[in-house]
């Protein structure tokens, strides 16, 4: 546990000493204000004391903002050979992936935490439902954690950031839109399965404030299953 | 270490390697590219994990608890990877920490490594804006930030300029006297000037093993001696040569007419012979130096088939 922490903290000083978190807050603030505040179907325009305009456009900048962070993690170090040097300390493979997914996800946490003002104004602008709004903020979190854990899958095949960055958004896609669009054309048990498996299915219903155990385990074993899938490829090494 | 394979695919990098390395000694790792000296070292360090036999470091063996063993080494891998991005302050503590240095220690121990290694001038800089030299002192520094009983070095000295190499070799044998060393490298007079014991491995095998002292006597065989003669007539010196009972061939030098190689029979010295010779027929030695055969030769000689 220890180990983990040491490898979040100097991952997030990496990331805030090299503009990188900073480039990223600015640029999910900039497009999510816009978007919920001034243009399309923003707050105003709904009409109602929810931010449910402000989770629907961070569910993009977030698909898009998430891999662009995550596809250095350990592609740039497998390319340098830190990763080398990093594996001969006392550490393992598990808790450098962990530290680094912890990492990230702080900074998206971060960057979420500062959209409190939103939450503020809204909440001043009539009666709103608090429970929906925490749910939602859960809900950007764990879908977040998802595309992380996709991510450091994705960094940790290659040692081109550029390739673990489409590979992300390929794999992502899948989850973010392609597995519901085929859940409407489908029906059955194909159609229910892609259902279940389409991202969005869970993000919506718990962005709308329902909190089900069944989303929970979904983003909990998508999750689990990008870092076995990254802490596999990085044991390979001691396969072949 | 015990009767370690590791393979990659269908090739054997590494094939039923054995050696021990006593406490306090520096083991100077040769062997030509692709021989297996890096993978042996991955293999110690707990980074690959052999396919067949296992490595004890202190006792503790690498299959077991690689996290026990990682504790006590300090490893420089090849081509000294560091994070450029770090100052290089924040980067030795990192090394520190996860080393498992507790805090009241830390700041002491980093003091101390800048000191060590000379980087008293350098230590505000990030890791990029340093030079190669520094850059490998960096290296150095955080693999013995946490005073690792075991050091091994890959290829500590390769890109270095004359002058880093020789401030690098003085650091890695003031280290060695307390420490056990485990340095690789093709450059072999580097190894002939830091190490107590010189392994060369081929093909991941072992073909030699001891100081340099005893590779060299080891290869060298017979005794050979490169004379020079003046005050004679070119042929009769050749006869005479080779009637001495103590020699087996006599070589003109091509580059010199005068001069002659003297391979001397199986342990027999032939330069008192070869002086009584000299007096005899009224000659004078220009020249009578004996050849010594160097680690280069050992090398290829082993390493060649």
């Amino acid at each position: 546990m220890k180990q983990i922490g040491i490898v979040v903290i100097r991952e997030l000083q990496s990331t805030f000493d090299s503009l990188m978190a900073y480039i990223m807050i600015v640029a999910f603030m900039g497009f999510s204000g816009f978007f919920t505040w001034l243009y399309g179907s923003d707050v105003f325009f709904i009409g109602q004391v929810s931010l449910q305009a402000f989770f629907s456009i961070a569910y993009w900048t977030l698909f898009f903002f998430i891999p662009a962070l995550t596809m250095k993690l350990v592609a740039e170090e497998k390319k340098t050979g830190t990763l080398e040097m990093l594996l001969t300390k006392p550490v393992t493979d598990w808790q450098v992936l962990w530290g680094k997914f912890l990492a990230t996800l702080l900074l998206i946490v971060v960057a979420l935490a500062l959209t409190l003002p939103y939450y503020i104004t809204v909440a001043n602008l009539g009666k709103a439902d608090h429970g929906a709004i925490l749910a939602g903020y859960l809900a950007l979190i764990l879908m977040s954690a998802t595309y992380i854990s996709i991510g450091i899958f994705t960094s940790s095949l290659t040692n081109n950031q550029i390739v673990a960055f489409l590979l992300a958004l390929l794999i992502g896609i899948f989850f973010h839109i392609i597995f519901g669009l085929l859940a409407g054309n489908l029906s059955g048990i194909p159609g229910s399965t892609f259902q279940y498996l389409s991202l969005s299915t869970h993000f919506e219903s718990m962005s709308r404030g329902v909190i089900d155990s069944k989303d929970l385990i979904y983003f909990g074993s998508v999750i689990l299953l990008g870092m076995v899938g990254a802490e596999a490829i990085l044991a390979k090494r001691n396969i072949d | 270490m015990d009767k370690i394979t590791k393979t990659y695919g269908p090739q054997k990098a590494v094939d039923q390697l054995s050696f021990t390395v006593k406490t306090g000694e520096v083991l100077g790792f040769l062997g030509p590219n692709g021989a297996g000296k890096t993978t042996s070292m991955k293999a110690i360090t707990c980074y690959l994990t052999p396919n067949e036999g296992d490595i004890f470091v202190g006792g503790v063996s690498v299959r077991d608890n690689p996290d026990e063993v990682k504790k006590h080494i300090g490893y420089l891998p090849e081509n000294n990877p560091l994070y450029d991005d770090m100052p290089l302050i924040d980067y030795l503590k990192f090394a520190a920490r996860l080393q498992g240095v507790s805090n009241d220690k830390l700041n002491q121990r980093i003091v101390e490594m800048v000191q060590i290694c000379g980087l008293k001038n350098e230590k505000h800089k990030k890791i990029k804006e340093l030079s190669k030299g520094y850059r490998q002192r960096v290296g150095l520094a955080q693999a013995l930030i946490h005073d690792p009983e075991v050091l091994i070095l890959d290829e500590p000295t390769s890109g270095l300029d004359p002058n880093q190499i020789v401030e690098i070799r003085d650091l890695i044998r003031t280290i060695g006297r307390e420490k056990t060393v485990i340095l690789s490298s093709h450059i072999l007079a580097e190894v002939e000037a830091t190490c107590d014991r010189i392994l060369i491995i081929n093909e991941g095998k072992i073909v030699a093993d001891g100081t340099s002292e005893e590779l060299r006597r080891n290869a060298r065989g017979n005794e050979i001696l490169r004379i020079g003669i003046e005050g004679a007539g070119g042929k009769s010196v050749y006869e005479l040569l080779k009637r001495v009972p103590t020699v087996e061939i006599v070589k003109p030098m091509a580059d010199n007419p005068k001069g002659f190689e003297i391979h001397s029979k199986k342990g027999e010295h032939s330069a008192k012979a070869l002086f009584g010779l000299c007096v005899e027929q009224g000659w004078y030695l220009s020249q009578l130096t004996p050849v010594e055969t160097k680690l280069e030769d050992v090398f290829r000689k082993v390493t060649i088939k």
